[in-house]
Formats: C-alpha cells, sequence, structure tokens
C-alpha cells in the first residue's frame, strides 16, 4: 500500500492506542482513585497550603465558574503587560520588540482562550520571555481551564441530584500536574532528540554553501511546541507553525505532533463514560465525533492528492498532489490529514498553509471549525457536543410526545434557552464578523487606516472572502489556523477577532456548565420503559443530524460564496 | 470575587513557575543530551558551519541541485509560505514562468516530468528536501555542467535518498544540502 496512506492510517491507530488508556487514567484522577503519579501528592498538598485552598471543599456551579473567570481575568492584566513591556524585559537576545496595545491585546486573549491566532510571528513579535512566561504558561492553564469546567460537568452528570461539583482549584491544577506535564515532558523529548531547539541561545547567523549570509532563529522551542499540541493550543514558536522545519524536523515528529494534539480530546470521550460509568453512552459519542472527522477528512485527502487543476493544465503531473504551501518530508497526504484534525480538534496549528489548499479542503477546514464539537478542543469540545446533546434530546422529545429527558433530569424551558443561545452564538458571531469586515472591504472605509482595507487580502475573488470568513471562524471556534495571507495585525483585525475570541470561549464554558449545574440539582426521575434513551445509536444519528443541519443552515450560504463558488471557477 | 481573588493569584504564581520556568529548563536540560545539544543540529565543512541540518538552504547555481521555490529567500531569520490561493491569477503566471525557467536550463526535461515541488513554493519557505524525482530530473544538466557521468549522479541520488520512515509510513525525501555536499565532493566545481 502506499506509504503515505500508510502513514495516516497508522497514526490514527496510535492516538487511539494512547488515547483510551489515557481516558481510563483521566477517569481515575478526578475520581480521585489511585494512579501511577500519586507521588506528586506532597507537592500538590504544598501548593494548596501555600494557596489557601482547601481542595475537599465541593464547589456549586456557579461557585465554579466565579473561580474560573477571576482567574482568568488575572492572567489576562498579567500577559497584556508582560507582552507590552516585553522589550524591556530579560531574556530577549534577538531584541525585539514590545507588542503594540491592540496587537497585545488580540494575543493575551487569543491564549487566555485557547485560539492562538498569533497576528505576530514567533521569531520576531515576542521575546524568549514572553514566549515561556505567557505564551506556553497560557498554552497549559487555558488548556487546564476548559478540563477543569468539563470535570464539574462530569460530576454532575454522575450522581442523581448534587450541586457538589469539585473543586476548580483542584481541578485546574490536578490537570496541570497529572496530565499535562508529565504528557508534554514525554513529547517534548522526542522533539528535542529529533533536532527541535530547546536552548536558551540566540539567533544564529552562518554562511551558507552558495555563499549567502542569512540567519536561523532558535530558543527554547521543543517544551512549547508539545503543550502547543497537548493542550489543543495551536499557536507555534515560529512563523511558519509546525511546517517549519526546526518545529516539526521529521515524518516522526509529524506523527507524534498528529497524535499529541488528538489524544486529550478523545480521551475526554472515554473519560467521560469511565468517570460517569456509562461506557455505552461514551461510544455512542465516539462514533458520531469519529463519523464526523472521517465525512471531513475524506473529501479533504481526495481534494489534496488530486492536486490543483490549474496547474494539471500547464501539463505538470502532480504525482503525489498540490504542493504549494507544502512541505516535501510530509507529502499532501499528510498535509491533509492534518489540516483536518487540526481544524476538528480546535488545534489550529497546521503542517501545510491552509491558505494554499484547494478549494474543497477549504471548505472542509471551515465546516470542521463551524461545527466545532467533532473531539474538539481540551475540554470545551465535549462542552460543545453536550449542547447539541440537549437540543436534540428536546427534539427527539417533542418528535415521540414525551418530555424530554437527560441522566434523569427534565430538560425544561431554562436549560433550552441557554442551549440555544450557544449554538446560535457562533454563526451569529462568524457572520456577522465577515458581513461588517466584507463590508469594508467592498466599499472603502478607513481611507485614513494605517493599513487599508483594500490591503487586508493577499487573494483576489472568492478566496479572498473566503480568507476573511475563515479568520472570524477560527476566532469563533477558538481554533487559531488561518488563512495566513490576510494583513490581519492591524487595529480592525486586533479588536473585532479580539472580541469574538473572548465571547466564543466564555459564553460555550459558562453556559454547558449552568445547564449540567441546573440539571444536576433537578429531581432525579428514575428511568422507565417511556424514557428516550441516549446511548443507543438511533440517538447518535439525531445528535449528527442536529449538528448538520445547524451548521448547514447557518452557514451554506456564505460558504458558497467563498469556497464553493471558488470550486466551480477552478474545476 | 474577593473570596477567590487570592487564591486565584497565589495559584497563578505557582503555575508560572512549574509551567515557564522548571518545565523549559528541565526540556532544555534533557536536551544537553541530544543531538547538537539543544541548540539546532549544524553541519560542518571544513570546521566551519555551512548550514542547519534541518534548515533548507538556497541553492541557484546550474552546476547543484535546486532547492524548491521560496517565500522568505530560505533565510531563518523568519519563515513562511507564499500564501497563494489555488485559482490566483497571478500566483498561477508565478508558477507558469517558473516551468518556463526550469524547462530552458534544463532542455532534455520534458514539460510533464516536473515534479510539481519544483514549481510550487513551500509552506516554511525553508523546505531542505526534493522528492527522488525531484533530484533526478535535475541529474543531466548538472552531469553536462560537470562533466559527470549520469548514472553516477542517479547512484548519488539513490545514497541520499531516505526511504519512508520504518520503511512504510510517508513519503521518500533527498536531503539536499547533504547530496550537493557529496556532488562537491565527487566533483569540486
Amino acid at each position: 500500500m502506499n506509504t503515505e496512506l500508510l502513514g495516516i492510517i497508522a497514526t490514527y491507530a496510535i492516538t487511539l492506542l494512547v488515547a483510551i488508556p489515557l481516558g481510563r487514567y483521566i477517569a481515575k484522577v478526578f475520581a480521585g482513585q489511585r494512579t501511577l503519579l500519586d507521588f506528586m501528592a506532597p507537592l500538590e498538598r504544598g501548593i494548596y497550603r501555600f494557596c489557601g485552598i482547601d481542595p475537599k471543599e465541593d464547589m456549586n456551579w456557579k461557585q465554579h465558574l466565579k473561580a474560573l473567570l477571576t482567574i482568568n481575568i488575572l492572567w489576562f492584566v498579567y500577559g497584556f503587560f508582560m507582552l507590552i513591556f516585553q522589550d524591556r524585559l530579560p531574556l530577549n537576545p534577538d531584541h525585539n520588540a514590545a507588542q503594540t496595545p491592540d496587537l497585545a491585546f488580540n494575543t493575551v486573549i487569543s491564549f487566555l482562550v485557547n485560539c492562538d491566532l498569533q497576528h505576530y510571528s514567533g521569531e520576531s513579535g515576542v521575546t524568549y520571555l514572553t514566549q515561556l512566561f505567557v505564551i506556553t504558561f497560557l498554552q497549559f492553564v487555558s488548556a487546564a481551564t476548559g478540563i477543569a469546567a468539563l470535570v464539574a460537568v462530569f460530576k454532575a452528570l454522575r450522581q442523581k441530584t448534587t450541586t457538589q461539583l469539585g473543586n476548580f482549584w483542584d481541578h485546574l491544577l490536578k490537570t496541570t500536574t497529572r496530565i499535562l506535564l508529565p504528557i508534554c515532558i514525554v513529547i517534548a523529548g522526542i522533539l528535542a532528540f529529533r533536532g527541535t531547539p530547546a536552548s536558551f541561545a540566540g539567533k544564529d547567523t552562518i554562511v551558507t554553501v552558495q555563499g549567502d549570509t542569512v540567519q536561523v532563529s532558535r530558543g527554547p522551542a521543543a517544551g512549547m511546541i508539545a503543550i502547543k499540541h497537548v493542550g489543543t493550543n495551536g499557536g507555534g514558536w515560529f512563523g511558519a507553525n509546525s511546517i517549519h522545519p526546526l518545529e516539526n524536523p521529521d515524518y516522526l515528529t509529524n506523527m507524534t505532533e498528529a497524535v499529541a494534539q488528538m489524544i486529550i480530546p478523545i480521551a475526554m470521550v472515554f473519560a467521560l463514560g469511565f468517570f460517569i460509568q456509562r461506557k455505552k453512552f461514551a461510544y455512542v459519542i465516539f462514533g458520531v465525533m469519529t463519523a464526523g472527522m472521517l465525512a471531513i477528512m475524506i473529501p479533504t485527502i481526495l481534494s489534496e492528492t488530486g492536486g490543483n487543476p490549474a496547474i494539471s493544465q500547464m501539463g505538470i503531473a502532480q504525482v503525489s498532489g498540490a504542493m504549494e504551501g507544502k512541505e516535501v518530508r510530509f507529502g499532501p497526504m499528510a498535509t491533509a490529514y492534518w489540516s483536518t484534525i487540526t481544524t476538528i480538534v480546535s488545534t489550529g496549528s497546521v503542517n501545510g498553509f491552509h491558505d494554499s489548499t484547494m478549494p474543497l479542503t477549504g471548505m472542509m477546514e471551515l465546516i470542521a471549525m463551524m461545527t466545532n464539537c467533532f473531539y474538539g478542543g481540551c475540554g470545551v469540545g465535549i462542552l460543545n457536543y453536550f449542547v447539541f446533546i440537549i437540543i436534540a434530546v428536546f427534539i427527539s422529545g417533542l418528535m415521540v410526545g414525551r418530555t424530554p429527558e437527560f441522566m434523569g433530569h427534565k430538560v425544561e424551558a431554562r436549560e433550552m434557552k441557554i442551549a440555544a443561545i450557544v449554538a446560535l452564538l457562533h454563526p451569529l458571531l462568524i457572520l456577522s464578523g465577515t458581513a461588517l469586515s466584507s463590508y469594508a472591504v467592498a466599499h472603502g472605509w478607513g481611507a485614513g487606516w494605517a493599513t487599508q482595507p483594500g490591503a487586508w487580502l493577499n487573494n483576489p475573488g472568492h478566496h479572498g472572502f473566503s480568507e476573511m470568513m475563515y479568520e472570524y471562524t477560527s476566532a469563533a471556534a477558538n481554533n487559531g489556523s488561518g488563512f495566513e495571507g490576510l494583513t490581519d495585525n492591524n487595529l480592525f483585525w486586533n479588536v473585532t477577532t479580539g472580541f469574538v475570541l473572548l465571547l466564543s470561549r466564555f459564553l460555550p464554558i459558562i453556559c454547558p456548565v449552568a445547564i449540567a449545574g441546573i440539571l444536576a440539582s433537578k429531581k432525579y426521575v428514575p428511568e422507565s420503559a417511556g424514557t428516550l434513551r441516549t446511548d443507543t445509536a438511533t440517538f447518535g444519528i439525531m445528535t449528527f443530524a442536529v449538528i448538520a443541519i445547524i451548521a448547514a443552515l447557518a452557514f451554506f450560504p456564505a460558504l458558497a460564496l467563498g469556497p464553493i463558488a471558488e470550486y466551480f471557477s477552478l474545476y | 470575587m474577593k473570596r477567590y481573588f487570592f487564591p486565584a493569584l497565589k495559584l497563578t504564581l505557582v503555575l508560572v513557575l512549574l509551567t515557564a520556568g522548571f518545565y523549559p529548563l528541565l526540556i532544555a536540560g534533557l536536551a544537553k543530551m541530544a543531538p547538537g545539544r539543544g541548540d539546532g543540529v549544524t553541519v560542518k565543512k571544513d570546521g566551519r558551519i555551512i548550514g542547519y541540518a534541518n534548515v533548507g538552504q538556497q541553492f541557484t547555481g546550474d552546476d547543484y541541485f535546486q532547492t524548491r521555490p521560496s517565500a522568505v529567500a530560505y533565510n531563518a531569520a523568519g519563515s513562511g509560505g507564499s500564501n497563494k490561493g489555488p485559482s490566483n491569477p497571478d500566483y498561477l503566471q508565478v508558477v507558469k514562468d517558473r516551468i518556463d525557467t526550469f524547462l530552458v536550463h534544463n532542455p532534455d526535461v520534458q514539460r510533464s516530468g516536473i515534479p510539481a515541488e519544483l514549481v510550487t513554493a513551500s509552506g516554511s519557505g525553508l523546505d531542505p528536501h526534493l522528492s527522488p524525482e525531484g533530484a533526478l530530473v535535475q541529474v543531466s544538466r548538472i552531469a553536462k555542467l560537470r562533466g559527470i557521468q549520469e548514472q553516477r549522479l542517479r547512484e548519488l541520488v539513490k545514497e541520499h535518498t531516505q526511504g519512508p520512515l520504518a520503511g512504510m509510513f510517508g513519503p521518500a525525501t533527498v536531503h539536499v544540502l547533504q547530496l550537493n555536499l557529496a556532488l562537491d565532493e565527487i566533483h569540486q566545481r
């Protein structure tokens, strides 16, 4: 068989082999059962004593959210000031400048919300200090925040009736010490041994074989690249992200990074099953998510390996597929695979530039972020999926004429309203942002702006429209990849995407936690013959249909103007 | 909120030290045992550093195996691709020009024999590799200019072809810098 195809099949197989036991382990960590890493307990106890935290003190859903928001606001303030003063702080061997306030606003929010849009380039826009103390730090804690919120939901689903959803600080710290750090140390070790820089040495200047004088950017990158994937963050050390030969040196590191970004999202699905002791429920969710992934991945692979028809017309045989924006050591197949996983699990790292992918691929990348729940980001993927479950429960309940129930609790108007807000917020943010920016481009706004809208786009026509839509979709999905041709480091894009990022992060965390908290506090209704079962294939298909229909209704017209129109202009 | 402020502040301090202090230092320490000691693996010739093993460099001369088009001219101070969309007419014109230029410099090559990677820019702008076909297609040009047997050069490419990972996964590649160093060894230009 074709070695490129075999490579991606092996990558997914390894992902599952790691994710399933990891899911069991995560469930044990939060159930307080014995695990391999219990030797960390004394360290954690010391930290709690220092912080004045009682990890056994249960919080209800509102207290969870208050703690979550308080610490996130602190991180925002801290990160913002670090970035605007980075030029005067130590660990800046390349003498990079400070970030402008609007760029710092965008950067800190983007990393705080686990998105990592990066309107700067890693080589010049940040220093080693901010790469570690802002970027890497936020990559850990934003992933931990998502998981901590999800664990509260797990605890709500496990009990018949409860308001006690565990301790937020405990979830946050244990996610960091027991899950993220240990995995990252392994991944970073692999990367370092395959040639990714990890020392604090600054840029090197060399004279090449043919006599060019060039520089090579370096730095303590390996650790950051590990958490960028394990935490589904995606923001790269270098401008070219995991396309860069130091960030992703060979096929082995490519497989490693591809596995690293998928394991926690998939493991959390299995962890749910183990934790609430409803394995079949988790298998159905896993099945739906995997079906969603394949529905996006297969057309992507076919369109990338098919090559660019306009280049075929010039008489060039694109044997392995389209190569613009791609690297020879990965090949189009592994790049197509990565483009799907990075958009479904909301990593947003890239191993080939999305702006140069074929129209159908671009559409699949957009759809992956528009649905945003096939595995999804660390913690938040299942939170998003949970919202669709509630909607599916409600609709199926109406269809069969029964009171909608989920896990023994009645789903009533209040929960449904909250779920509807989340489901509608996503298209609202994407479409209004795209409309606003398109208006600016089409009507020549901002004659006095430093970067005029006329200069935003790197490509004309339909593809230019897709560049703008992609940016807002990526922001709203907290994904972080981009059609990077877009000139996005300016006031308009920094500020508008900044607000989209905030809204699309915190509402989709607050709302599902609220729904779960409210449901768990209701009276338990024992299952009966009349109960709509949520752990069946039928219900899985129902959920898939809800996801697909909401996405199609909301986004089809916009997709028709961008990638679909471009497709018909090319083929 | 006040109830949460001080625990949040202190926990932030701890997490900063753990993830931005301890963790990168640990990895930097581990990397001391890795090739390149964490500074990046370099390639030396006559005791002088002439490149980084993983970072591609530009070869424009016709008597060398040439590397792929790059949006950053192979200067790894930065990195990046063209970000041109597949239907962009200006971009397609650039590709067409690259094909024509290649055919002028390689008169023995058929248009359909040009591998796509030689006329498209890489994503990083620093791609160190070519496919085996991308190297082989340049053999006849270099053989003429250097006066080496084509067969000898084909063998050289074969020697420098790295097969798929474990023989099974991913594409085969040729490392252009190493190939060109070997080329200079059998025949000083």
